[in-house]
C-alpha cells in the first residue's frame, strides 16, 4: 500500500509549525518528540506505520478550529483521529501531517430523555455513550465490536454499524446533528435535536466521509429506550446454502430479529478450541436474536424455530435463561480473539446481497485453496455484511502481500455479485485502490468534487478513500500553491 | 421533454442551454414558479429488481409510488417511511412518482421509528447538470464505500441531478396495528403524552396531536403500535396501564384511517391559507405555537413525529407569518418550509429555510459542481 512522499518543505518547517500550534494549545497538547509521536504512527491496521510530523490533542471546538486554521495557513495536511481503532488505516499519518486527536474531548454536553437524544463531544467512546444513559434504561444503538474503545468521532467518519443494525440501522440513521470544523477553521452546525434538514442533507454527507470534509467535535445522537428483554437461539446446519435459505425465509416471514450472525466451519472450529462455548461441529451456525417482552419473544421464537425446523437443522438450541444466552453468544463474541490465537489474520468487510451468500462462500472456499491461505467466515447475515478472516503468517516473507491479494479478490467478488467493498470499516488506505472496481471514473470524480467544496486545499486526510492516481492532481495543486 | 431512457435523459441535459424544470408526477410543486422547459421523468418506469428475502427493491425514478407499493404488497412488504401523498393538501392531480418522493425526502408518521426516506435509500443513479450518468451507493444495507451522496440527493429537489433509479430497503407489513386515542388535551399535554409514549420500550410507530377544530371540536392525541397480534395487544395494555392511561384503543381500518389523515395532512385540505412544515425538537413544539399566538398570529396546528413536525395552516396575508415563524425556529433550532402558498406568496417569501452563510456557501459550491451550467431547477433552493 503506497502513501504519497512527504512534502520536504513541510518537514523543514517543523519547528515553526509546532511553535505556532503551541500558541493556541497548552504545552502538553502538542506532541512533537520523535519517540512520543510513535504512539500515533498507526491505527488498528498495524501493517502500515509512519510517525506524523506532530500530534495535537485539543480540548474544545475552539481549539480544534485554531489548530485547523494554522495548519490551513501553513499548508499542512491534517489526519483526524478518534481512538485509532480503524481497521482500514483511516487514521494512518504521513510524515508531513499533523494528527488531530479528539481523545481529550469526551464530555457529555446534554442528555434529554424527553426528546430522546444525547449531545456529546466526539472523543467519547461508543460504549460510554450508552453508559451515560443506561441508568434511565436508554441506550445508543450502533454497536461496533470495538465499542469499548472506539470513539464517536471515528464512528461518524466510518459510519460504523455493528451486530444489531438490521433493526436499528447504522451510525447515519442514529446521528441527528454535528458541530463540524472546516479546514479553514470555520465552525458550522449541521442538524440538531430536530429531524431532517432545511436545505441539503449535509449531515448525511459528513457521516462516512472518513475525516476528509471536516473535523466533527460534537454530535447529537438518538438514544432509545432499552427493550424489555432479548433472547438468542442457535441453529446448526449441514450446508451453507441451507443456512442462507433459512435466513432468507425468516426475513420473508416478516420477522425482524435484532441480529442474525453466521459462522462457518473453520470459524466454529477455531472458536471452539479457544472459547469452548459448546457449539455443534457443523458447516454453518446461525445465532438469531429477538427482543421484546417475554410474550413477544416467545411469539417470535416460535415462528423462527418453526422455519428453522423446515430446513432440518443438526442443532437447535434455545436459551432458557441469561446464562444460556451468554453461552450462545460466547463463541461469536470471542471469534476474532480465537482467530488471533492461532494466526495473524486480516479482517475483511465486504457486503453482498443476502441471497448471494452460498455462492460467495463457495467461491471464497475455492480461492482459499488457490492462494493456500485459510479463511474463516463470520458475519452479519441479515444485512449481508461479511467479515472473512484470512489467516496468514506475518513473519513469513510475502505472506502479507499474498493475503492482501486474496482479500482484494474477495472484495472484487463482493462487487461482482452486486455488493460493495466495505460495509462498516471504511475505505481508508486498505480499499483505496479497489475503488475503481466499484465506481466508474465519473463516480469518483463527483465524490472528489464534494471534497473540493468542503476542503478546497485537500489538506484533510488527503491520501485516503480515493486511489492516489485519481486524487493526485488535486493533492498536487495544494503542493504547488505553497 | 419526456426521455424514455437514462441515456436519452443524459443527452437532453447535455444539450440543454437553458433552465429545465424537473418533474415527476407534478403532484408536489414547491418554490417560486420557475422558467424553463419541463423535463418529465415518467418515461423511466418500472421495478428493476426485487428481492423480498433480502428486503431490497430497485426501481426507476419515474415509477408511480402506487405501482411500487403494489409490487411490495404482493409480497407482504412496504416502504417503511410511509410517504405522504401531497395531492389532497396541494390540490394537485397526477401520479406521485418515486423520483419526486425521493427528491423531497418525503416521509410520513412512521418516520420517527423507521427513519426518513433518506434512511432506507441504499443507492441512486442520477444524471448531473453536465449530462453525466452517475451512481452512488448500491443495493446492500451496509455500505461505506466512498461518500454518501445518496443522502445528498434525497431532499435536493432535483437541483443537483435528475434521479433515474433508486434502491430501497423495505420492511414487512405488520400483522396488525392499533391506535391509542385521547380526546381533549391542550397541545402541551398532548405532546407531553407523545414524548412519554416514545420513551417507553414499546416501539411506537406514530405519535400525533391534532388541535381542537381539525377533527371536530375536541383535540385528538394518537399513538400507534404495529406488529404481531400478541405483541400489539400486550403493548396496548402496557401503555394503557402506564403513560397512556385513559386512552382508548382503535384497531383495523379505523386505526389506519387516523394515520392516513395525519400522513396526508387532510384536515388542512380544501381550507384556504398557506401551509408551513416546521421541524423542531419535539418538546419545543407547544411553546413554539404558543409563542407565535402570543405575537398575534392566528393559525391551525397539527403535530406529528411526537411533536417534532408541526403543520401550520395560516392566512396568506402579508408574509404568511414567515418572519415570525423563522425567527422562533432559528431561536429554538430547526427549520420551516413553505409547502403551500399562492404563486404570489411563493415569489415573495423564501420557501426553504435560509441557511447561515458558511452552509449557504457549501450548498452553492455543491450546486456549482453538480450543475455548473445552472440548468437543473435553477434558483429553487438557492435561498
Amino acid at each position: 500500500m503506497q502513501m504519497p512522499e512527504p512534502d520536504p518543505s513541510i518537514l523543514s518547517r517543523k519547528a515553526q509549525i509546532v511553535a505556532r500550534l503551541r500558541t493556541v494549545l497548552p504545552a502538553d497538547a502538542v506532541i512533537e518528540d520523535e519517540m512520543e509521536t510513535r504512539a500515533y504512527e498507526c491505527d488498528a491496521l498495524t501493517a502500515y506505520r509512519c510517525p506524523p510530523l506532530a500530534a495535537v490533542l485539543p480540548a474544545s471546538t475552539q481549539e480544534v478550529s485554531d489548530v485547523l486554521r494554522i495548519c490551513h495557513e501553513e499548508g499542512v495536511p491534517v489526519v483526524p483521529r478518534g481512538s485509532g481503532t480503524s481497521l482500514a488505516g483511516g487514521a494512518l499519518p504521513t510524515a508531513d501531517s499533523v494528527i488531530l486527536g479528539v481523545a481529550r474531548m469526551n464530555d457529555v454536553i446534554e442528555t434529554d430523555y424527553e426528546n430522546r437524544f444525547i449531545r456529546v463531544q466526539t472523543g467519547r467512546t461508543n460504549l460510554s455513550v450508552t453508559g451515560a444513559v443506561e441508568e434511565e434504561d436508554f441506550f445508543y444503538a450502533p454497536d461496533p465490536s470495538s465499542q469499548l474503545a472506539c470513539a464517536i468521532a471515528g464512528n461518524i467518519a466510518m459510519n460504523s454499524g455493528g451486530a444489531h443494525c438490521l433493526k436499528y440501522g447504522v451510525t447515519t440513521n442514529n446521528l441527528m446533528g454535528v458541530t463540524l470544523v472546516q479546514m479553514d477553521g470555520t465552525i458550522v452546525e449541521l442538524g440538531g435535536a430536530h429531524l431532517d434538514s432545511g436545505g441539503y442533507d449535509l449531515l448525511g454527507v459528513i457521516c462516512g466521509s472518513e475525516g476528509q470534509l471536516g473535523v466533527v467535535t460534537e454530535a447529537t445522537l438518538r438514544i432509545l429506550r432499552k427493550p424489555e428483554g432479548a433472547r438468542p437461539v442457535l441453529m446448526g446446519f449441514d450446508e451453507n446454502e441451507v443456512a442462507g435459505a433459512c435466513v432468507s425465509d425468516i426475513i420473508k416471514a416478516g420477522i425482524l430479529p435484532v441480529a442474525i450472525e453466521f459462522m462457518d466451519r473453520p470459524c466454529i472450529e477455531a472458536t471452539e478450541a479457544f472459547a469452548k462455548a459448546g457449539y455443534p461441529m457443523c458447516e454453518a451456525l446461525l445465532i438469531v436474536e429477538v427482543e421484546g417482552s417475554v410474550t413477544e419473544i416467545a411469539a417470535q421464537l416460535e415462528r423462527i424455530l418453526e422455519i428453522a425446523r423446515r430446513h432440518n437443522p443438526v442443532e437447535l438450541r434455545e436459551a432458557k435463561d441469561a446464562d444460556e444466552a451468554g453461552r450462545i453468544w460466547l463463541g461469536r463474541k470471542s471469534a476474532f480473539g480465537a482467530m488471533g490465537q492461532i494466526n495473524d489474520y486480516m479482517c475483511l468487510d465486504g457486503t453482498i446481497p443476502v441471497n448471494e451468500l452460498p455462492y460467495v462462500l463457495r467461491r471464497i472456499g475455492e480461492m482459499s485453496k488457490q492462494y493456500g491461505l485459510g479463511v474463516a467466515n463470520v458475519f452479519h447475515a441479515g444485512d449481508g455484511n461479511m467479515h472473512p478472516l484470512i489467516l496468514f503468517d506475518a513473519n513469513k516473507p510475502g505472506d502479507l502481500e499474498l493475503c492482501e491479494a486474496f482479500g482484494a479478490d474477495i472484495l472484487r467478488l463482493c462487487v461482482e455479485v452486486g455488493g460493495c467493498l466495505t460495509g462498516e470499516h471504511g475505505v481508508g488506505i486498505e480499499k483505496r485502490d479497489l475503488m475503481t472496481d466499484q465506481y466508474a471514473a465519473e463516480d469518483l470524480e463527483i465524490q472528489m468534487a464534494v471534497k473540493d467544496v468542503f476542503d478546497p486545499s485537500w489538506l484533510l486526510n488527503p491520501a485516503k478513500v480515493f486511489p492516489l492516481g485519481s486524487s493526485e492532481s488535486r493533492r498536487n495543486v495544494r503542493m504547488a500553491a505553497e | 421533454m419526456r426521455p424514455e431512457s437514462e441515456a436519452d435523459l443524459a443527452e437532453l441535459i447535455k444539450a440543454a442551454n437553458g433552465p429545465l424544470r424537473v418533474r415527476g408526477g407534478g403532484t408536489r410543486p414547491i418554490g417560486a414558479e420557475l422558467d424553463g422547459s419541463v423535463l418529465e421523468t415518467g418515461g423511466l418506469s418500472g421495478v428493476t429488481l426485487y428481492e423480498p428475502g433480502a428486503l431490497t427493491v430497485v426501481v426507476q425514478a419515474g415509477t408511480p409510488v402506487a405501482e411500487l407499493e403494489q409490487v411490495l404488497a404482493a409480497e407482504g412488504q412496504r416502504l417503511p417511511f410511509e410517504p405522504m401523498d401531497h395531492r389532497a393538501l396541494l390540490g394537485t392531480s397526477g401520479t406521485p412518482t418515486v423520483g419526486g418522493m425521493v427528491a423531497g425526502n418525503v416521509s410520513g408518521p412512521r418516520r420517527i421509528q423507521t427513519g426518513a426516506c433518506r434512511d432506507v435509500m441504499l443507492g441512486v443513479r442520477f444524471v448531473d447538470g453536465n449530462g453525466t450518468i452517475l451512481k452512488n451507493g448500491g443495493r446492500v444495507m451496509k455500505n461505506v464505500t466512498g461518500y454518501d451522496l445518496v443522502k445528498l440527493m434525497a431532499g435536493s429537489w432535483g437541483t443537483l441531478g435528475v434521479l433515474t433509479e433508486v434502491a430501497f430497503k423495505v420492511l414487512a407489513e405488520p400483522e396488525t396495528e392499533a391506535t391509542l386515542v385521547f380526546r381533549g388535551k391542550e397541545p402541551a399535554a398532548g405532546v407531553a403524552a407523545l414524548c412519554a409514549a416514545l420513551g417507553t420500550p414499546f416501539d411506537i410507530t406514530g405519535a400525533s396531536h391534532l388541535e381542537a377544530g381539525l377533527d371536530g371540536d375536541s383535540a385528538r392525541t394518537q399513538v400507534r403500535i404495529e406488529g404481531m397480534e400478541a405483541s400489539v395487544s400486550y403493548r396496548v395494555k402496557a401503555l394503557q396501564g402506564g403513560v397512556l392511561a385513559g386512552f382508548d384503543a382503535v384497531t383495523g381500518e379505523d386505526s389506519a384511517r387516523l394515520w392516513q389523515e395525519v400522513r396526508d395532512v387532510t384536515p388542512f385540505a380544501g381550507h384556504e391559507g398557506a401551509v408551513w412544515k416546521v421541524s423542531v425538537k419535539p418538546g419545543d413544539a407547544p411553546a413554539l405555537t404558543a409563542a407565535l399566538r402570543a405575537q398575534g398570529l392566528g393559525f391551525k396546528a397539527m403535530y406529528d413525529w411526537g411533536g417534532g413536525l408541526i403543520w401550520l395552516l395560516i392566512p396568506e396575508a402579508g408574509d404568511a407569518g414567515a418572519a415570525r415563524i423563522r425567527q422562533e425556529v432559528a431561536r429554538l433550532g430547526g427549520h420551516a418550509t413553505l409547502i403551500r402558498g399562492s404563486a404570489d406568496l411563493r415569489a415573495r417569501v423564501p420557501v426553504f429555510q435560509p441557511q447561515p452563510a458558511p452552509i449557504a456557501a457549501i450548498e452553492a459550491g455543491l450546486r456549482q459542481r453538480f450543475d455548473p451550467k445552472g440548468v437543473l431547477n435553477p434558483g429553487l433552493m438557492a435561498g
